[in-house]
This record gives C-alpha cells, structure tokens and sequence, in this order.
C-alpha cells in the first residue's frame, strides 16, 4: 500500500466518495492538496501513488501540479505567505507592503528565509481586495487569509511561528 | 445513409455529408483551410486558432421559419462579423464560407505572427524543414519581419530526450496537443502532457520509462513543427534528398502501408534508409504504425548481414564461394538425396518467394513445411474475413472476440483498431488467461486457465448465457486468435473451435465477419495459401529429412532441434544464424526492402511493396535462387521479375485468380485526404499512390463450410509451476535486435511471473534464475507482473529460451 | 425585514447560524418548492423574476435551468464560487457571513433541474470557506433539509464542496467543467453548452454564488417583488465590489438603478485624500475601463446602460482609479494578471498576452515611445475576436480602451 494511502486511508475514502465510482479522476486534486500537506510541496513519488488510487498515469497527475498554482513542485519555507500584488491591492498599497516585509526578513520576493520558515511570494488578486495589503499564508494547516496588514503585525506573526516550529537548518 | 448537406465555399457549391466540419469539406472541394490543432482523427479542440474563416448564414424568419430573401430571390446571408473555427463547425445548408477574404487573410498572418514570437526560428537545423507545416504557412502568409524583438523570445529546452526514440525541442512547440490527443485518444496511452500553462507549458511524459508506448513515432508525423523528431532521423538528411518508395512492413500480419524513405549516403556511396514513415491505408493501418515497424529498419543495411554465398570448405569452414558454385553444390546435393527433401520457410518470404520454392520442392517430391507455431491457415483461407472488411467500420452490431493473444503485442496495428471499434460501440470479448491493454476497453472479459483455451471457445457454442448470447446475435462477428501458451497442436484445436464458433454464429462469408489469425509473421497467411503447411512434430520432420533447404527460418536458433549434422543443409538468410551456421550451404538473400513482391496480411489482403534499396553484396532473392536452382536440376521454372510470378500465382492459385497487378495497384477514394502539399491536415503521413492491395474471397462465400468440431486434446502436463509461451514485441529477434535504436527498449528478462510467486522464492524484478524445462536448465533473467497468474511463467518467444507449448517448470536461484 | 437581499447578515447577524436562519423563515422556500411546487414551475418563478446571473455575462437564470436536456440524465448543478477576477470579493462574503440562504439557493436550483447531486467549485484558496460550507452542509444534513427523501418526498440532494488549485480561467464554465474532472482548466468548445453537455458530459447548471443566493427570497416573496426592486432593464439588486482609491472599500448590495456617484461618494465614501476621479474599471480586470466624466457619475448601475458607454457591468467589481494613477501601470497591472492566468490553449491568447506582457513593461522603463504604443494597440486588436474564451477577449478590454480614453498617459495628445 502506498505511502499516502495508508496515512490518509478515512480522508481518501471521504473524497473518493464525493464523486461518482466511475469518474474517480475527479478526485486528483483534492488528493494532491492531500499529498502536498505535510511537506508543503509535492514528491514526485506521490504522482504514481495518487495515479495508482485512481488508475491515471503518473503523467496525467503531474500536468495538473504544473497547471495550478497552488501546487509546489518544489520545496520551501514551511510557510508560504503569499502577498496579493494584483491592481486593487497595490493600488491600496501592498507593494509597498511587499517590499517592507522583504528588507525586514532580508529576502527577496520568491525566496525563504535562512532558517526556512518563510517564503515570500507574490500572488494574483486573492478576492480581499477591500482589505488591502493582504496575503494567504500557505502551510501545514492548509490556506489562511490575513487581511489589512502590516509589516509589524507580520513579522509578530512569523516570530510566533518560529517558536512553534522547529530550524529547518538545524534538523539537517 | 447520412444526410447531404450543400453549402457554399469561395464560391464553389459543395454537397457533403451532414455532420462533417467545414474544414473537411472544404478539403474535399479542393480547398485548403490551414490549420494547426486540427487533425481529421482527432477530437477537434479549437485551439491554435489558424483556420479562423468567415461563415454566413441564410436568414429566417422567426415567425415562419421560411428563408429570408434577397430582391434577386437568393437567400439572405447573415455574418456575425466575427470568424469562426472552420474546425469545428459543422456545415449546414445553405451556409456560405469566405476562406480568402481580407479578413481571414489578415487573421491568419496574425496568428502566425503570434505564433512566431515565441519560435526559436531555428528552420537550418531543424529536421522538420520542408515539410515544416509553419514554414509551409508562414511562407504563404507570412511577414517577413518580426514586429517581437528577437532578444526577447522566450528560451526553452532544445533536443531532450523524450523517451527513447524521441527528441523534443521545447522552444519549437506551438502547443498544439495533436501529439497529447492522439496518446490518450488513438494509442490509450496518455503518457505526454504539457507541465504549466500558458506560454511556459511543455511537453513532458512521467512514465516510466518515458513515454512509455509502441506509438510514439506516430506524434512526429502529427507534430505540425519540429518539436518531435524522430532519433534515428536526426541530422540524417533533407527531406527533399531523399526517395520514397511504397512497401509493407515486414514485422506483423498486419501488413501496415509505409513508405521507406532513402538517400544515397554521400560518403559510402550507399543507398540506405533514412526513415520508415507511415503511408495512408484506411483498410489496413490508416495513418498510422507501431514502432517497431517504424524504427526496426536497421536490420536491412546491419553489418552483420550475409552478402555472398558460402559453402562448408574441406576443414568444414564455411568460405564464401562464388553464386555459380554454390548452384552446382546445391544441385549436386540434391540430387544426390533425392528422395526426402523437405522445404522449411518462415513468414517473412514473399508470395512470390514461396511459390517458386513450391515449385522447387514439388519438383523434387520434397515436403514443403511452414515455421509457424500457430495453425489454422486452411481454416482462415475458408472463413476468413470476408472480402470488403474493414476493421474501421466496425462499431455497434459488431462482436469481436479476441482469444489466446496479447494484440498490442503480437500485432499492435489490429490492437489499435479493435479498441476503437470497441470504442464505436463494437461488443468486444477478450479471452486470455491474464490481463492485457485490450481488457480496458473489453466488454467482456473471459478468464481461463492455460490449457482451456479450446475448451472455452465450444463452451461459447453450447452453453448458453450473456456472451455466447452477445456473439450470436451480433450482426457481424469476427474473431482473432492467438496462440498465447500453446503449441501448434493445442492451436490447431483452438482455431478449429473458432472457424465453429464463426459457423454456427452465422459470422461466415460475408463482409465484417471471418476469423484472423495472429500469426508470427508478415506473410504467414501467404505461406498456407501457397502451400506450406506446420508440421505437428517440426523436429521430428526435420529429423527424417535427408536434405533440407531452410529459407527465413531458424529451427535451432528457436530451439526447436538441435543438431541438422548429417544431412545436406541449405540455408537462404539475411543473417548467420544458428541454422546457418550448420549448414553446408548459406545463401545470402535480399531483404525485402531490396526486391518487390506482394504479402498477404492476416486479413487476407494482398498487398504489393517496390523495391526501395539496391541488394546488399551479391544478394539474390529467395525467389531466385528457387529459380537458378531447379533450372540447374533441369525442373521447368519460371523465369522472370516478380510481376511475372505474381501473373502466375493468380493463374494457378484459385484464392488468388482475383488478383491483378492493376488491382494491387489501385487506390480509391480515401478519407481523410492525405495531400502531401498541405502539410497541415494530416501532417507527413505519406500519400498512398501505389494500391492499396486487394482482400481475397474466402471459400465461405462461395461454398458452405463444413466442419469437424474439435475436442480438445487431454494431454496431462502434471502438476508444479505452468512455463507457458508468450509473444513480445520488443523481443530480441533478429530483424528487432539488429537496430540500435530499439536497443534500449528491447526486453533483457526472459521469465515473467506474478510478484506473489516471486515473494515465496525471495526473488525479485530483475533477479537471476535457473529455470529447469524437462532435462534443461537456463539461466534467465526474471521480470515481475502482477497480471500474471499465480503458478504460471511467461516465457517470451525468441528471448533464448525455447519453449514450444506449455509445459512444467521449476525455479530456482541461479547456479 | 432586513433593508437586505443577499447581504441579509448585515442586519441580522445571527442568519450564519441554522437556527438563526430557520427563525427567518430559511428553508421554507425549499420545502416549498419540494413540497408543493413542480420543478418546472420553480424555474417559470425565477424567470418571471428576470434574475440574471452575477457571475459576469448576465444570462437569464431561469432561462438557463429551462435548457437543461430532458433525455440526458442524471444533471447536475455546480455553484460557482471560484471569484478570481481582481476585484470581486462579493460571494466570499455571501458565503462567509450568509451561507445558508446560498445553501438554499443551491438547493432549491438543483431541485428546479431535477439534479439529485450539486457541486460547490470554490478556487483553492477557499480552503477555510470550504470547510465551514463542509460543517454546514453537514448540519443541513442532519437536520434532514439535506439529504434522502427530502421533506417526505422522493427527491434526495447531496451538494459537495470542490476546491480548485489557482488558476482564473476555471472560473469560466466549462473551463470549471474539466476542472472539476480532474483536468487542467482548459476551456471547451461551445456549443455544446453545459445545460446540454456539461459535467460528465451530462446536463448542468453553472450558477453564481450570488445568483443563487438570490433565490430563496425570489421564491419566498415572489417575482414581481423582485423586479420591482431594479429597473426595466435589470431586475432586483446587485453587489458591487469597491475597491481601489476609495475611502470605504467593500461590498454593498444595491437596486439596480443606482449610481456610479452614489456607489463611490456616498457608500464609497470618495476617493482616498479627496483626490480626483480619473477612471472607473466597472467589470474588475477585464473592464473596457472609462474616463470618469459626470456622465458615466450619473449613469444607472445596469447592463444596458453601461453597454451604452461602452463597458459592462459583468460582475460588478467596481475599481476606482484617481488621478495619482497612470494608466499605462494600470494596464499593465491587468497585463501581468492575464498573462499569468491564460491557460495557453489558444494562440491570440497565449501569445499575445506574452507580448502585451512585454511592450506594458517596456512602457514603465521610460520615456513612452508612440511606435510601442501603436504596436500595443494593434497586437490587443489582432487578438480580439480571435480567442477560444472570453479570458482572451477580456485581456484586451483594459488595454484598447485607456489607450483610446486615456490618450495622455500614452504620451499622446488628448483628444
Ligand atoms: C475567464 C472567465 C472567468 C470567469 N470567472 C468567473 C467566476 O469566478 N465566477 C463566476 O461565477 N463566473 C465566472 N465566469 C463566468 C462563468 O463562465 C459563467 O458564465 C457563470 O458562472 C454563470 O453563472 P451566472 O449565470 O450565474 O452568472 C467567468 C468567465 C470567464 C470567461
Ligand atoms: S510538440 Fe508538436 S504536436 Fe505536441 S503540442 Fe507541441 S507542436 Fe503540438
Ligand atoms: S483552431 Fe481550428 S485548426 Fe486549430
């Protein structure tokens, strides 16, 4: 049995029953969101064992983690925050909010921080934009909306995360 | 009959069947609508946006549902002011379509200008240049400028590896998907798909190995550009140095129309082959072909092959002798035995190969004897399929039952075809005793024991319930069979329960129904209608035989004897093989590239190839050497090229008294149209000009067939672990194993058995084995598949190990 | 009751919560369509209404239910709730704060088509409005306002939540369809629609968020009360998204019939440090965006009248942009989005998006050169009318028309 199947056995059960018997295809995705959970980013091993579950070939998995967005084929920071720069927000300032946030944490957009706790990412309009700057923050417990933020409030965020969480520097 | 629908195209009246897209019917007025995405096999996706026309409608009123007309009485044309797709639109009466207005022009230089900026224009060194469906459009409508700076173009990967046999040039792709569709519609193996969106997606395949499928070359003469080559292609030549020659593949029944595509090589001065491609036959293999016929060509110009005569010299050396020399120890042999002569050819000789070898052989009372582990030739030459079949017809109406074979194997073509008219709504019966790629797509799925295969066809005839009941009354019914884990005699039983089961269904002498027979080779079926027929007990024959001649066979090298020492051994041969080397007398003979001659497919149908290439060495053909021969033992044979024999074939073989050189070499209407100007709709599959062959009559449609049902044999094979035969097609036969390309997807096990019943020895993939057969043991290498049957070893055929039916084996660690 | 249609949490609170929303009369309706209503009349209601759907081309509702193949079965309804235009924030509020009423809303369509199974399709980042629906649905459950033999009868109901994974274009129909199967987003041809080939190639209903939302109270208080609430040309009430220089972002829910000048200067509370208007983006990213005049101030909020200033009321994403703002960065702020979100499949779009792409930066880098300008221009007109989907032809809008409108910021002349 594969990885996944056997940690995530009632889930995969709960979201195969959604869908017809016969267009268990329609069940990839939730089941990539599931396979991304816990390393934030998506192993190529998990291609085979979502396609095993619901007879696609691994191929067929994997186009869909390059088409959308929220999955990773890559890994990163355990949190992904992912600042909306679309027109409404940064015409409410969240560029501004970006660059901030970026010289404070001393990386650019796109990268992790040094312990890899966060990646910072510029994101499309995430529907807040009356509550600009915004951002999502991607990890563990799945997406999370933080809206009117600031640099301060953010960066009192991270230092709660890292309290939390262990160095990824240091568990190498 | 459909519906008729007539419409207006560039102010030509055209009247086509209803449902057909404009695209298509403009085609068939002559009219050329470009296009990119678009391909007649393929579901339509409106994407590449390149055959955008202007379509007008007739008005009508909404009250009355009457036409709308003009003062001059014609009907009112309405425009929407805004192209349509002609590649998705179905024509309708009255519809009037503008392919040459400003607009359409302009629309179609914008999206090639579109396309453009993200092309790396690399046209010099780019295989596809020339028959390049963007230069060809580009050229046409074209700018020659580039409104997108040139520095800015987006750079992508160039000349990756897609798999073995492919190369993709990332940056060349306009994202068409015809190479995406045709995997998961045609070849049911969607194993390619772009990674990303947008401008950035590309084309990747995750299977293991990559794109992972006997089909792959078929997405290069889909893919509009040059972003899929072919390997073996690459660098090799211009299309436009090259000739083409129309032939038949050698490798399968299926007998797929291609075109060989050669140039003389300007450093040796030889002519070879640069390419194999596939050539139009919508009866036999449409657009397509596998492979294996298309990348297994290598074996023609292989530096192993023979090119002059050799005989056993004093200290038993076999030394090239000279042709007149070698016809005087041939004649002199034979003479000197006269009395049991015994001719023993493989499937791959020509008709007109085994008709002068008949002729060679009954002039000298001998026996003439076909390789062939399959049996069942007379029967398929009575219920065959009956003449006018085609495969691609077949849909709801149609049963189809598929037994003791594994068809993307044995015969990919016919795999390819069953499947879509499973798809059609065809009733497809698969019975084996494992799973395979067919079972997908199956209806029903009989499962039987290895052994029971007879016994499962007669209990379709006398026992009642859903699939004898589906069979029956199926307006049309037709059955391939196989001879997967038996020998000829269990196959002998098997397809006499077929030709039955076909009888007593009613499924005899008409079009659309008949049995196939899946046979090892191109012209097994040709070989029965010529006269050469399987021995029950080969070995035993080849035994009692004083003198042998063996053309395109090799008995020991398949295990079936070994040792012929002690009779005068002839051997006509491309290669050295095991046979030939025990022979007194090896004669190198043309590879059918070499000479022209006719086939006969495991439809039935005859089919003519050209000569593509001059012989290798000093080569003759078979059929020539049958000649040289009885002249010199003073028989009376004919004389002449092979168009001569083939008048003779059709004088005196009954079957074939229907058959003409013209009729071989006519060509009917097909669709799609392939037109090798208009690069665009059908890509570079080749144009057929040269016949599509002519499918013979079975005596089922002239006389009743009567037949003895079989019972099948009791034999007992004991109990332990069934070894049973198998056929792959990446196996490592000679014409397979003499082509580089192919080397990395050939198989290297030569045991396949389910993971349970390796777990219980401690083995696992890839481990090294003994396995005991009766007396002999082999080392072998072991691949795991959970589709094989528990207690059951599959041994695939020409891997190594002989194994003529099944048989008990035992498995142990290797020594 | 409530000054509220959609936003009804605005007054009362506690309408989240089942009790709540049962205490304001919530699922009568649906019983009442189940109970005592055939499904075709349910759809008769909703079209004498004249809702149209929210969700940007403003088809008529009941029309739409009323296509639906009666010899294909089973159907489906999905409730799209994948909101990624820039600028629409409306229906995660409506299911944030008034989930129930769109639950009802949900339910009472599926049962108007005859569908015994509806999928909710929220864009990935929906991942907690996801849940929340989930722990709804499952009270509705238990409370038997979902489920098996709903009320007594025998009709039965399922809905499902689905989460997409970041890509706009599957907020397009059938683009959602293929989603929704398991595949990339990629746009189908149409025709076929999906009321005729839609989820597995079955009939289906794809609904706003907010179009359904509506249809509870239509049902509750009638058509009549619901037209009367708009105008001729557009019927009932609507939310706009505010957003951009404005000093109250937001959503609020208005009669059709209101004013740009109201929505902006009296909900909107004008612009951020009383600057001057200088554009409105009336439909979110995809707007032919206009040139603020006290013309377009005065014209009603519906979608003849913004047809006639040559825009579109599409899904109401209202985007204020003040003087302080060049056009030339705005375009390329729509530029960059759709050239990330076009999901490739056909050329005009891909391509010319790319290129767009590329001439909207050049024009950041410095002094505008009008030759760039005219390229830019003529490259979004070769790409219109050309595309597969609307993503296509809505790339285009921003660009063609500040180009034209907004001749100043292109370092022309204005007109
Ligand atoms: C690119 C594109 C994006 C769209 N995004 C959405 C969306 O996020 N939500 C939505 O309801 N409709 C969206 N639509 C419109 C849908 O295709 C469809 O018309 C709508 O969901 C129908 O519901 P309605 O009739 O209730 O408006 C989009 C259309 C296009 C072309
Ligand atoms: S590789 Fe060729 S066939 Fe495939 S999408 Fe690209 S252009 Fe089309
Ligand atoms: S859109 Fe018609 S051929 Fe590509």
């Amino acid at each position: 049995m594969s990885d996944l199947l056997s940690k995530y056995t009632k889930e995969i059960q709960k979201i195969l029953d959604k869908y017809p018997p016969e267009r268990k295809r329609s069940a990839v995705m939730p089941l990539l969101f599931l396979a991304q959970r816990n390393e934030g980013y998506i192993r190529e091993g998990a291609l085979s064992e979502i396609g095993e579950i619901l007879d696609l070939q691994e191929t067929e998995v994997a186009t869909l983690v390059g088409f959308y967005t929220l999955f990773h084929d890559q890994q990163a920071g355990s949190y992904r925050i992912q600042i909306c720069t679309d027109l409404c927000c940064a015409l409410r300032g969240s560029e501004e909010f970006l660059t901030g946030l970026c010289e404070a944490l001393e990386i650019k957009p796109g990268e992790t921080t040094r312990d890899g706790l966060v990646t910072i990412e510029e994101v499309k309009c995430l529907a807040a934009c009356d509550k600009a700057p915004m951002y999502q923050v991607q990890g563990e417990a799945g997406i999370s909306y933080h809206e009117n933020c600031t640099v301060e409030g953010t960066l009192e965020l991270i230092s709660e995360w890292r309290e939390v969480t262990p160095d990824q520097e240091e568990l190498k | 009959m459909s519906e008729k629908v007539t419409l207006r195209i560039d102010d030509q009246q055209v009247t086509v069947e209803e449902g057909l897209k404009v695209v298509d019917a403009a085609k068939i007025a002559g009219i050329d609508i470009s296009v990119f995405c678009y391909h007649p096999k393929l579901e339509a996706v409106g994407a590449c946006r390149m055959c955008l026309v202007d379509i007008g409608r007739p008005q009508r009123d909404r009250n009355t549902g009457e036409l709308i007309l003009e003062a001059d009485g014609t009907p009112q044309i309405y425009y929407s002011g805004i192209l349509e797709t002609a590649c998705t639109v179905p024509v309708a009466e009255g519809m009037v379509v503008d392919t040459t207005s400003e607009m359409v022009t302009k629309s179609r230089q914008d999206i090639l200008e579109f396309i453009l900026t993200s092309h790396p224009l690399d046209c010099p060194v780019c295989d596809k240049g020339g028959e390049c469906s963007l230069q060809d459009l580009t050229f046409n409508y074209g700018l020659s400028d580039s409104r997108f700076p040139l520095a800015e173009k987006i750079h992508l990967g160039k000349f990756l590896p897609l798999g073995d046999l492919i190369t993709l040039d990332q940056e060349r792709c306009i994202q068409c998907s015809r190479c995406i569709r045709f995997q998961k519609e045609i070849a049911a193996d969607p194993v390619l798909a772009f990674y990303h969106r947008g401008r950035k997606a590309n084309i990747v395949s995750y299977s293991n190995p990559p794109f992972d499928s006997y089909w792959s070359g078929n997405t290069t003469d889909l893919c509009p550009v040059g972003a899929l080559t072919t390997k073996d292609f690459r660098f090799e030549a211009r299309i436009w140095e090259m000739n083409a020659s129309p032939s038949i593949c050698s490798h399968c029944p299926v007998g797929c129309n291609i075109t060989l595509n050669t140039r003389q090589d300007p450093k040796t001065g030889r002519k070879t082959i640069q390419r194999v491609m596939p050539r139009q036959n919508e009866w036999v293999n449409e657009l397509w072909m596998c492979d294996k016929g298309r990348f297994a060509h290598q074996f023609t110009s292989s530096e192993e092959r023979l090119t002059r005569p050799l005989a056993r010299n004093a200290k038993g050396k076999l030394k090239p002798v000279s042709w007149g020399k070698a016809i005087k120890i041939a004649a002199e042999n034979l003479k000197s035995h006269p009395d049991s002569l015994v001719t023993l050819v493989g499937g791959r000789l020509s008709n007109e190969d085994l008709y002068q070898l008949k002729l060679l052989t009954e002039g000298l009372s001998g026996k003439a004897v076909l390789n062939s582990y399959l049996a069942g030739g007379d029967l398929t030459a009575k219920v065959g399929l009956g003449k006018g079949t085609n495969l691609q017809d077949l849909g709801s109406g149609t049963a189809i039952l598929v037994v003791a074979c594994d068809l993307e194997e044995e015969a990919p073509l016919w795999w390819l075809r069953i499947k879509a008219a499973a798809e059609r709504g065809a009733i497809l019966i698969v019975a084996n005793p494992r799973k395979t790629k067919l079972d997908r797509f199956a209806n029903y799925i009989l499962r039987y024991e290895y052994g029971k295969e007879t016994q499962t066809i007669l209990d379709l005839i006398s026992k009642k319930g859903e699939v004898p009941r589906a069979f029956k009354e199926a307006e049309n019914g037709l059955i391939l069979y196989g001879a997967e884990g038996m020998d000829f005699v269990t196959s002998q039983e098997l397809s006499g329960a077929c030709a039955n089961l076909l009888i007593k269904t009613n499924h005899v002498g008409r079009k659309n129904n008949g049995l196939i027979g899946v046979w090892p080779d191109a012209n097994s079926q040709g070989a029965w209608d010529m006269g050469f027929t399987p021995e029950k007990d080969l070995a035993d024959c080849l035994t009692g035989a004083e003198s042998l001649i063996i053309a395109g066979a090799d008995p020991i090298g398949d295990g079936i004897i070994e040792d012929l020492s002690g009779k005068f051994l002839l051997v006509q041969e491309l290669f050295l093989t095991e046979t030939a080397a025990q022979a007194d007398l090896v004669l190198p003979v043309m590879a059918p590239t070499e000479k022209s001659g006719t086939f006969t497919s495991g439809e039935r149908r005859v089919q003519r190839f050209e000569t593509a290439l001059p012989p290798q060495g000093e080569c003759l053909a078979d059929h020539e050497i049958a000649t040289a021969l009885g002249e010199s033992l003073g028989l009376e044979m004919l004389k002449g090229s092979s168009e001569i024999m083939l008048e003779e074939i059709t004088l005196n073989q009954p079957d074939y008294g229907s058959l003409t050189l013209e009729a071989l070499c006519e060509v009917p209407e097909q669709r799609p149209i392939v037109d090798s100007d208009a690069l665009s709709y059908t890509g570079t599959v080749f144009k057929n000009t040269s016949g599509v062959g002519v499918q013979l009559s079975p005596e089922a449609e002239k006389t009743e067939i009567i037949l003895k049902k079989p019972s099948p044999s009791k034999r007992k094979i004991g109990k332990g672990t069934l070894a049973v035969p198998v056929t792959h097609l990446y196996d490592q036969g000679i014409m397979i194993r003499t082509s580089e390309i192919l080397h990395p997807r050939l198989i290297t096990y030569q045991l396949i058995i389910n993971p349970k019943d390796a777990d219980k020895k401690g083995f696992s993939d890839s481990s090294q084995v003994e396995l005991k057969l009766g007396d002999k043991k082999y080392n072998a290498e072991i691949h795991l598949d959970p589709s094989v049957p528990e207690g059951v070893i599959l041994i695939p055929r020409s891997m190594g190990i002989p194994l003529d039916g099944p048989e008990r084996a035992v498995l142990g660690p290797a020594k | 009751m409530s000054e509220f249609v959609l936003l009804r949490h605005r007054d009362i609170p506690e309408i989240k919560e089942l009790k709540g929303y049962q205490k304001q009369g919530g699922f009568e309706a649906f019983k009442k369509a189940v109970t005592k209503l055939d499904p075709n009349q349910v759809t008769e209601i909703i079209k004498t209404s004249g809702l149209r759907g929210r969700g940007g081309a403003g088809f008529p509702t009941g029309l739409k239910w009323s296509f639906m193949d009666p010899d294909n079965w089973p159907h489906y309804v999905i409730a799209n709730a994948d909101e990624s235009e820039p600028g629409t924030f409306k229906d995660r509020e409506i299911i944030e704060e008034n989930p129930l009423q769109f639950l009802e809303g949900v339910a009472i369509c599926s049962y108007a088509v005859g569908a015994q199974t509806a999928y909710i399709y929220l864009r990935g980042e929906f991942w907690q409005l996801a849940e929340f629906l989930d722990r709804k649905i499952n009270q509705l459950e238990k409370a038997s306002l979902l489920g098996e033999n709903l009320f007594g009868t025998d009709y039965s109901l399922t809905i499902h939540t689905h989460l997409g994974a970041g890509a706009y274009i599957c907020g397009e129909e059938t683009a959602l369809l293929e989603s929704l199967e398991g595949k990339r987003g990629l746009p189908r041809l149409r025709p076929p629609f999906p009321p005729s080939y839609g989820l597995y190639g079955k009939p289906t209903v794809v609904n706003n968020v907010e179009t359904l939302t509506n249809v509870p109270l239509i049902l509750e208080h009638g058509a009549a009360w619901y037209r009367d609430l708009g105008t001729e040309d557009s019927a009932g009430v609507k939310i706009f998204s505010l957003s951009g220089r404005v000093k109250k972002p937001g959503n609020y829910e208005l009669p059709f019939g209101s004013t740009f000048r109201e929505l902006i200067y009296e909900h909107g509370g004008g612009i951020l440090n009383d600057a001057k208007l200088k554009a409105i983006l009336p439909a979110g990213a995809s707007s032919a965006i206009l040139r603020a005049s006290d013309k377009v101030l005065d014209t009603p909020l519906e979608y003849a009248s913004l047809r006639k200033l040559g825009s579109d009321l599409g899904s109401g994403s209202v985007i204020v942009i003040d003087e302080t703002v060049s056009m030339d960065w705005v375009i390329k702020k729509t530029i960059d989005f759709f050239k990330h979100e076009s999901c490739g499949k056909c050329t005009p779009c891909r391509e010319g998006n790319y290129w767009m792409g590329y001439l909207t930066q050049e024009l950041q880098s410095g002094v505008i050169k009008d030759d760039q300008v005219e390229l830019l221009y003529d490259i979004a007109r070769n790409i219109q009318g050309k595309c597969l989907c609307a993503l296509g032809e809505f790339s285009v809008m921003g660009v063609l028309t500040s180009i034209k409108r907004f001749p100043e910021d292109f370092g022309r002349e204005p007109k």
